[in-house]
């Protein structure tokens, strides 16, 4: 029991994590239709770019210098969010939707080969600056950095419903999602949405990444690929374009994982075993979209609204 | 009139035997001037030509984007490997006691089949999946299919896991090792000539059964679906069937691709078949010319060598200016490669050589807003 | 546009002419080939070796040697394999292109086993000084050899420590599914149920993957004393700490891909106590070791990474061999280098038939204080 629970907290702390960079996939493909492949790597600069600010911070009390770092790394990867969307997709809006889906696999590409010339290819320790406590529950274990990357995932994810759909901006987004043309046309600035919409996911994203390395400990430029796609595949499980499903499509993901790692080998009596851990996400990934295309809660954005 | 047409015929048919003779004396004129380590890139370019032109079916004519390719081509590597090595002996000592050691030219077609029949088993599940979601299930499906050679070594010794399978036989054609020198007609040809040749003969296979297909029903079907599937639809191609023979003929082209790799490499493991070469193999497609075979052929001639270029170039123009290297010429390949793909997109969409037609359609492209 | 294909031919045989070759007439010159990842992520070691082998080349040029009477002068021809098996089968044809009369390498089992064929078919011998995997050298090729503990001699050794020298009986084992931390974990196993040890759990992770609660949980529910890591640092490291946060109390155990400092960096806290080991002998017990270490530092500016003394050794091991047969002949010192017996800074080494090391001395390191510190070895002469 004690094992299971503790799976139970591994999958949920792991789904968090899915869910956070999922919120900014699903933020994008809803309003603009468009999958970014990038956005793992922007997670990878984000931490990237925090662990650089606090190693120049390193004199700083650590209550001053991590939300300075943080603020540092979300606004830098808001520029670099804009960057991408300006450079790489916006001359791609109207072209064959194959064009800037292989504009985002470059972007890709040269974001963790820069990463990897600016930073080396070293995997960089996170330095700990809090006492990260240890609380048991039954025998299970969390910390605190733990409890704070899912109670974070669940704030954004609050916190974005209330932007959406409570804000003018919100109602911008959700009328460029449902339709560009009309949108313009109502005096929308399609541009401008687009863009604060990147930069809002690229936010999330910056996030995550210092969330996800303060917890492993880590920071490397290759973080952010399997990441970025497992985190793809939360938001098509939860339904893509609708932010509770990235929440729910993350913590299910999560636990699938975990569970899956954790037991499939008694299961199946030694035959297949946590080998095939990153199997069951895409396995998940394939069968979601095969029957279900539109992921367990359905529906873009806009057709929440 | 008629004079100049025959000239024009007469012409053409002049550069194709230029051609014909300039790859005949190339192995050899590489190996004088450059060396055999050389031929041995180029040998491997030839390879990387023939998977770009599968790829070329299934992402340039169909408009297919498929990122997880390589599995085909390490289906076709796995199964040389298994058929003719003595790996199998130690899963199955009974019924194998040496091992398998079937011929190529049996291996060969058996292995072009299986691949096309695993394109169509990942076919078939993702037919109605729109550009994006098609791409990411095939990554999917190839990190799977990676996964799963990674793993089969227990609880029945299939794959020999990560360790991989080493002493592959050479391929040999009639009795003739191509893995030793051998005089032809007078002439002295060591292995890696002998290699070149029969590359080149595949190569040329999938040069001709492209060409054909551009031109026939089927490659104008895939013209149609590519650029409009409702409209083909409508006006009466079953669009299925020929999704599905795309994506077969492609993944056959993998498959024999990697069936020569496996027997010209004598070993192959798991970690030569990660994503990163799918991209790669999509990068010369891109990049070359979607669905344009002269474009893609130059986009996997560039990309196989490019590495190698920028090695001899960079390494030593660094330790000149700097005196130190600054930037690793591997990095530096793949930022290339990066921004080269986001700038063919946004200014050369149809690839650094594309075909006239498609070249029209491009330039002519100023659909309103569809993505409502 | 036609012409541009045609543009590039040219460019592209400009680029990259052959090197020319010009030797001295009066002293022979012997080549001798260095192939190792230079570029990409494993270049710092690739580089270590390359550093290694230089090392010895120029000790042997400067101490002057005469082989069959002639004055020999060594060349080294480094080139780089980007740890790619395809590349390292190119650049083992360029090696036997410059007519190398042995080469030092590869790095890596991937690359080394299939650029084997390449030289075998060749006749050249070749001195592997880091490649692992058992394969390599049971390809049965005559001019295979390597100066490093295999796969199954390092999780032997590894095996009966953890059996014999700490007891444990309840065993558990994560491998990375790479052939590296394949082939050591499964030669583990066999080792540890040899001695009559239980594997109780078994789970895999990946080179690439940082979170390991998942299968550290599954661990946890076997309640084992011991856990070996089939793997390198860079996910050791943070295993060690999510041991350490799950509360799991075990003794971790990594082979040599772990013994290193940035083992030590990763893991904080959590690297207190963990085993590890390194083939050979602590080079500050051999002569001439310590010494090695020094030399190296102060030319390099840099400490050892990780295989350079191999390096080192597997030269010397070659010029020995041709000394004695009084050729550099590949033909002619092969059977010398066959039956060399030659005193190396990392062990006294001697190839057995496979041309694998005769003995293959494995030593175990502990952290204590933040560094790593020899224990015990097992097995040498």
């Amino acid at each position: 029991m004690e094992i299971f629970l503790q799976q139970i907290i591994n999958g949920l702390v792991q789904g968090s994590v899915y869910a956070l960079v999922a919120l900014g996939y699903t933020m994008v493909y809803g309003i603009l239709g468009l999958i970014n492949f990038a956005h793992g790597e922007v997670v990878m600069m984000g931490a990237m770019v925090s662990l650089s600010a606090l190693s120049l911070m390193a004199g700083l009390p650590p209550l001053v210098s991590l939300p300075l770092s943080l603020l540092l790394a979300v606004a830098f990867c808001m520029l670099l969010g804009y960057g991408i969307e300006r450079i790489a997709y916006r001359p791609l809006r109207h072209a064959p939707r194959l064009a800037p889906l292989i504009t985002a696999i470059g972007v890709s590409i040269v974001l963790q080969n820069l990463a990897m010339l600016i930073w080396g290819r070293d995997y960089h320790s996170f330095p700990q600056l809090f006492a990260n406590h240890a609380h048991r529950m039954a025998g299970a274990i969390i910390n605190d950095i733990q409890l704070a990357i899912v109670v974070a995932a669940f704030l954004m994810m609050a916190g974005l419903m209330l932007v959406v759909h409570r804000t003018r901006l919100g109602r911008a987004m959700r009328a460029v999602a449902e339709n560009q043309h009309a949108a313009q046309l109502m005096g929308v600035d399609v541009n401008r949405v687009v863009s604060v919409t990147f930069m809002m996911g690229s936010a999330l994203a910056a996030v995550a990444g210092v969330m996800v390395s303060a917890n492993y400990g880590l920071a490397h430029y290759y973080m952010g690929f399997l990441l970025g796609l497992k985190a793809f595949t939360a938001a098509v499980l939860g339904g893509i374009g609708n932010l509770r499903g990235a929440m729910l499509g993350g913590l299910l993901l999560g636990l699938i994982e975990s569970l899956g790692a954790g037991y499939i080998g008694d299961i199946t009596g030694g035959f297949m075993g946590s080998q095939y851990q990153d199997v069951f996400a895409f396995l998940v990934l394939i069968a979601v979209l095969i029957f279900r295309p539109s992921g367990l809660l359905g529906e873009r954005l806009a057709e929440r609204a | 009139m008629p004079n100049a047409h025959e000239a024009g015929i007469f012409k053409r048919q002049r550069r194709r035997i230029l051609l014909a003779a300039i790859l005949l004396v190339l192995p050899f004129a590489v190996d004088g001037i450059l060396g055999r380590g050389w031929l041995r890139i180029v040998d491997f370019a030839m390879l990387y030509i023939m998977l770009a032109l599968g790829l070329n079916i299934v992402v340039g004519y169909a408009g297919l984007l498929d990122l997880g390719y390589i599995a085909f081509f390490a289906v076709g590597a796995y199964c040389y490997a298994l058929s003719a090595s003595p790996h199998l002996a130690l899963a199955f000592p009974q019924l194998f006691p040496d091992g398998v050691h079937l011929s190529f030219l049996i291996v060969l077609p058996a292995a072009a089949l299986l691949a096309g029949g695993m394109g169509v088993l990942l076919g078939a599940p993702t037919l109605k999946l729109r550009g994006d979601y098609l791409a990411i299930v095939t990554l999917g499906f190839g990190e799977i299919i990676r996964i799963f050679m990674n793993n089969l070594n227990a609880p029945v010794n299939l794959t020999n896991g990560p360790q991989g399978i080493s002493r592959i036989d050479p391929i040999s054609i009639a009795g003739l090792s191509l893995n030793a020198t051998q005089r032809i007609f007078g002439i002295t040809l060591p292995s890696v000539h002998l290699y070149f040749y029969l590359f080149l003969c595949f190569a040329g296979l999938v040069v001709f059964v492209s060409q054909r297909l551009e031109k026939s029903r089927i490659g104008r079907a895939w013209m149609a679906i590519r650029e409009d599937e409702i409209a083909a639809s409508a006006m009466g191609i079953n669009t299925r069937n020929l999704k599905l023979l795309a994506f077969a003929m492609g993944a056959a082209s993998g498959g024999i691709s990697g069936t020569l790799f496996a027997g010209f490499q004598g070993f192959v493991s798991p970690e030569s078949f990660s994503l990163m070469e799918s991209v790669m193999v999509l990068c010369m497609v891109v990049l070359g010319g979607m669905g344009h075979i002269y474009g893609v052929i130059l986009g996997g001639l560039l990309l196989a060598l490019l590495p190698e270029l920028l090695r001899h170039s960079v390494l030593p123009m660094q330790q000149a200016l700097f005196g130190k290297t600054i930037i690793d010429p591997e990095s530096l390949r793949m930022l290339l490669f990066g921004i080269a793909l986001i700038l063919v997109m946004l200014y050369r969409p149809a690839g650094l050589w594309p075909s006239r037609v498609r070249r029209r359609e491009l330039s002519s492209d100023e659909r309103p807003d569809e993505t409502a | 546009m036609r012409y541009v294909p045609l543009l590039l031919a040219t460019l592209l045989l400009a680029a990259c002419g052959k090197s020319a070759t010009d030797q001295p007439s009066d002293s022979l010159t012997v080549r001798i080939g260095a192939a190792a990842p230079l570029t990409g992520p494993q270049a710092h070691l690739g580089k270590d070796n390359e550093n290694g082998t230089r090392m010895a080349i120029e000790d042997a040029n400067a101490k002057g040697i005469s082989i069959g009477g002639k004055k020999v002068h060594f060349e080294l021809v480094s080139e780089d394999d980007q740890a790619d098996p395809k590349t390292a089968t190119i650049v083992a044809q360029k090696l036997v292109d410059d007519n190398v009369s042995g080469v030092i390498g590869h790095l890596n089992s991937g690359t080394t086993i299939p650029a084997a064929k390449i030289y075998s078919d060749n006749g050249i011998p070749q001195i592997s000084p880091s490649a692992t995997a058992v394969a390599y050298t049971h390809q049965g090729f005559r001019t295979a050899f390597r100066v490093m503990a295999n796969d199954a001699q390092q999780g032997h050794a590894l095996g009966v420590y953890a059996a014999k020298n700490l007891g444990a009986r309840r065993i558990a084992v994560i491998d990375d599914r790479t052939a590296y931390g394949q082939g050591l974990a499964d030669e583990f196993i066999k080792a540890v149920t040899a001695l009559g040890a239980e594997v109780v759990s078994h789970e895999y992770t990946s080179d690439k993957s940082v979170d390991f609660t998942a299968v550290l949980t599954a661990v946890k529910a076997k309640q084992p004393d011991l856990l070996f890591y089939g793997g390198m640092d860079a996910q050791g490291g943070p295993m060690a700490r999510q041991i350490k946060a799950l509360a799991l109390n075990v003794r971790f155990m990594m082979g040599d891909g772990g013994r290193t400092p940035e083992f030590i960096r990763l893991a904080g806290d959590a690297a207190k106590d963990v085993y590890g080991s390194l083939p050979g002998v602590p080079l500050e017990k051999m002569s001439g070791g310590a010494e090695f270490a020094k030399r190296y530092e102060s030319e390099f500016k840099q400490p050892i990474q990780l295989y350079a003394p191999y390096c080192y050794d597997a030269v010397n091991v070659m010029i020995a061999a041709m000394q004695k047969a009084g050729s550099t002949d590949p033909a002619k010192y092969l059977p010398a280098l066959a039956a060399i017996s030659h005193d190396g800074i990392t062990a006294r080494i001697q190839f057995d038939g496979n041309g694998d090391l005769k003995g293959g001395a494995v030593t175990l390191y502990q952290v204590q204080q933040g560094q790593w510190q020899p224990l015990e070895t097992i097995g040498g002469q």
